[in-house]
């Protein structure tokens, strides 16, 4: 620990000289800031934050550098335990996912959001719903019959993570189409969508960047996308389609909508210029030719949010979650 | 043959100097990432990933999977001369490396090490470049069921196949099954034996479980018997390479069976560390000198390297080819992948031609560069043995202590190293077998959230493992290697009142 405690000191010491001369200059990091993610190595937001870790060394973007440390321990609860506990250290910051709300309501470990400072949203993640491209089911109609006509439970969902978003749109699609799925958890979404080309389950909600090669290797078919919007990409990807041309789940009947938060928090009670520093760091990241490949590789849905309106943004979403959740059964005894 | 004009472009790439360059530095880098326990070869890739994002994909690829390859040969070196597991698939490595090295016979363990990975490797390369697309859609066929079942003949051959009294074999692991079902229960989402601490939160996890019950352990045995380091009189020639290598095609057998275990394994995937202690399990079982497993036999070195290499190797090709890692490092390369614009699965084959069989070819070539560096490196590895003991443990103390603390970052892990370091001297004390704790805490969640996975979707019933002829075989192969010895015995007596 003692090194720890050192360098804690120590940028507690460069933080008050900094801070005395703070009317000058804004604040910068000193040393190297660990960027957490509270998920394994290989999955969407490993794979976002190490993207944004080669845009910024590429671009020279930080006179520090960025250190990417995975901490994915009880479904990311290890990584938000540790920035909560990393009051005053402004040299921390972690990517979050909708287990940003699951876990502490699902596991009853004592965080939440507020005991972070928010930054930024750097994007939505879409959700979309797959089959495999040898079943009949051309249409999401065609897809609700089936479930309708199969005997109760014998439909099988694959699925991110226990609790999770995955199985959060997947109760929901039960409750909107009044059916009854098992819903089977995988560890990762390329597994959970592999699982459905060898016909081990019926659906998916795969991310698009999770699907989207076995949708180009004519493997899978998407039905309809949980959003409000159908999604702004228009190059083809298959069959001549493209991500535009995926209707609305809403339009279709199915009425769900879920999208998952891709943001920055950093550590507790960071100041104004603090957050200022990061905020204008992801609107440089942002406009890199990098990222706006990387965004399109994923069908990504691309709102940027910070300060108040972010935190509005995160207010509501909880509220949605914890409803969601409730509703589902899925909250922790005690919560 | 179109193919083979492929390969041949591919070597054409691979062979830039460029990217020759970049092939052994990847090497040397794995070699010692392989060597640290703790920093495998999947945190070492992840923390090298970006380094590659200027250099054109297929030149990045080459250097991460030269790094990739450098970890598998890197993680047997401190197997094998200090008992301490580098990576998870060296574990069966050091049943029989370490008392060969104890008995003097570092080099020749060290050689017979790298060249079965080198042959291990090789297979698999050859593997991948003649029956890709097959392969490929085998591996499809895995649901949860059939990869319950994998797991479960993985058990099955290492406790039927055991000599150890069954019940200490039991015994172990059942500790170890119960260490793996601490932390997130992935199924349904809620914390299990936790107790309220963050620090578990995690799970034990099995580096730090491994570099505690053997690495410590070992320091306090060797400790208690005063200090000896039995290794002092090692030969440090180059000459040993050879003498090994002309023993080595005596055990021909057991290669090409290590490999088929490996290639398989790899393939569907369950990855090498459960490939390696099913070939050391049977190798055990089917030598002519199995009897004298455990104490320092060359077979016992051979089989588990060889599958492990093979597994190791193969597990890229449903990376590739589906986009679902066989390995963890594999997982890591495949974000690499998605980052410089390449799309794994199907259509990779078809669409970045050049790119997968420059991969392959860097695979033919980092090998070859591999063993080369490393094989020449004998001499110095066996070296390290002569330094006395009062020296060379407390660095090996340092060295676990940076492992256990580089896995999570986390000075919880520190401590816990040392209590499994006492847990594993007492085990041994009482003759309680290791291995099996190991095994279990490795394989545990994995075969128990299968297990469970299998269950949801048959609901509740377990006909679900006998459903079709592949999970059945597997399921019957995982029997049959329980009961061997009663089989076996069975049938021997039935000769006898036969005759």
């Amino acid at each position: 620990m003692k090194p720890f405690v050192l360098s804690v000191a120590l940028a507690a010491i460069a933080m008050s000289c900094a801070g005395s001369t703070a009317s000058v200059a804004a604040w910068e990091p000193v040393r190297p800031v660990e960027f957490i993610v509270p998920a394994g190595t290989g999955g969407g937001a490993d794979q976002m934050a190490r993207t944004i870790q080669g845009i910024v060394t590429k671009h020279n973007l930080m006179k520090q550098p960025l250190v990417v440390i995975n901490k994915a321990g009880g479904a990311g609860g290890e990584g938000f335990l540790d920035v909560k506990t990393s009051t005053n250290n402004p040299h921390k910051i972690i990517i979050t996912l909708s287990n940003l709300f699951t876990t502490p309501l699902a596991t009853g470990i004592p965080f939440n959001w507020k005991d972070l400072t928010p930054v930024a949203m750097l994007a939505l993640d879409e959700f979309v719903l797959w089959v495999n491209a040898e079943k009949p089911y051309q249409s999401v109609k065609d897809y609700v019959d089936a479930t309708k006509k199969a005997p109760s439970g014998s439909f099988k969902m694959g699925g991110t993570g226990s609790k999770q978003e995955d199985q959060i749109i997947t109760v929901g699609i039960e409750k909107a189409i009044e059916a009854k799925f098992t819903y089977i958890p995988y560890k990762g979404g390329g597994e959970v969508a592999v699982q459905l080309v060898g016909n081990h389950v019926d659906s998916t909600v795969n991310n698009p960047i999770e699907a989207v090669a076995q949708w180009r290797g004519g493997k899978v078919r998407p039905l309809c996308v949980f959003d409000a919007q159908p999604m702004a990409y228009d190059e083809p990807i298959a069959d001549g389609k493209a991500w535009k041309d995926i209707p609305t789940c809403k339009s279709q009947g199915l009425a769900m909508e879920y999208l998952m938060l891709r943001g920055i928090f950093m550590s507790p009670k960071a100041t104004k210029d603090q957050i200022e520093y990061y905020v204008e760091l992801f609107k440089k990241v942002r406009a890199t030719p990098e990222w706006q490949d990387f965004m399109k590789s994923g069908a990504f849905n691309t709102t940027f949010l910070a300060g108040a309106d972010y935190a509005k943004w995160i207010e509501a979403e909880e509220k949605r979650h914890e409803g969601l959740m409730k509703e589902a059964g899925f909250l922790a005894s005690g919560n | 043959m179109e193919e083979l004009a492929n390969l041949f472009h591919g070597f054409a790439v691979a062979l830039q100097p460029y990217n020759i360059m970049l092939m052994i530095i990847g090497i040397t880098l794995g070699v010692i990432i392989g060597v640290l326990p703790g920093l495998g070869g999947a945190n070492g890739v992840a923390i090298l990933l970006p380094l590659t994002f200027s250099m054109p994909p297929t030149s990045a690829i080459i250097m991460l999977s030269c790094i990739y390859w450098g970890a598998l040969f890197g993680g047997a070196i401190t197997s094998i001369l200090f008992n301490i597991p580098g990576e998870p698939w060296s574990v069966a490595t050091t049943f029989d490396g370490y008392p060969m090295a104890q008995q003097g016979k570092p080099g020749e363990a060290l050689t017979a090490a790298f060249t079965s990975s080198f042959v291990g490797a090789l297979f698999a390369v050859i593997m991948i470049t003649l029956v890709a697309p097959l392969v490929a859609g085998f591996a499809l066929r895995f649901g949860p069921a059939e990869k319950f079942a994998v797991y479960f003949l993985a058990f099955c051959s290492f406790v039927g196949l055991s000599k150890e009294p069954p019940f200490k074999t039991i015994a172990a692991m059942m500790i170890g099954f119960a260490l793996a079902a601490v932390g997130l229960d992935s199924i349904t989402g809620q914390l299990r034996l936790t107790f309220g601490v963050t620090e578990l939160l995690n799970g034990f996890d099995f580096l730090i479980a491994v570099i505690g019950l053997f690495g410590i352990g070992e320091i306090l045995l060797t400790m208690e018997e005063g200090l000896a380091f039995r290794g002092g009189n090692a030969s440090i020639n180059l000459r040993v390479v050879l003498q090994t290598w002309r023993e080595l095609p005596a055990y021909w057998m057991t290669s090409l069976r290590s490999c088929l275990i490996g290639c398989w394994m790899g393939v569907t995937p369950a990855g090498a560390t459960p490939a390696s202690f099913m070939s050391y399990g049977i190798a055990k079982r089917l030598a002519r000198r199995g009897n004298n497993f455990g104490k320092g036999e060359i077979e016992g070195v051979i089989a588990p390297e060889t599958a492990a290499h093979a597994a190791g190797t193969s597990a890229l090709l449903p990376m590739l080819s589906l986009g679902v890692p066989g390995s963890p490092t594999a997982a890591v390369l495949l974000g690499g992948l998605l980052i410089w614009g390449l799309q794994p699965g199907p259509m990779l084959f078809v669409e970045q031609k050049e790119f997968v069989w420059g991969l392959i070819a860097s695979m033919y070539l980092g090998n070859i560069a591999g063993l080369i560096v490393v094989l020449t490196c004998v001499p110095v590895f066996a070296a390290i043995l002569r330094v006395p003991f009062g020296i060379i443990a407390p660095l090996i103390l340092v060295l676990c202590a940076i492992g256990a603390y580089s896995v999570h970052n986390s000075t919880f892990d520190v401590m816990l190293m040392l209590v499994f370091g006492v847990l594993g001297y007492l085990l041994k004390k009482c003759n309680y077998p290791l291995a099996p704790l190991v095994l279990a805490i490795v394989l545990g969640d994995k075969a128990e959230e299968a297990f469970r996975q299998s269950l949801l979707g048959s609901q509740g019933s377990l006909g679900v493992f006998f459903s079709n002829g592949l999970v059945s075989t597997i399921m019957a192969l995982g029997l049959v290697a329980l009961f061997w010895s009663a089989i076996q015995e069975g049938y021997s007596r039935l000769r006898t009142s036969m005759a």
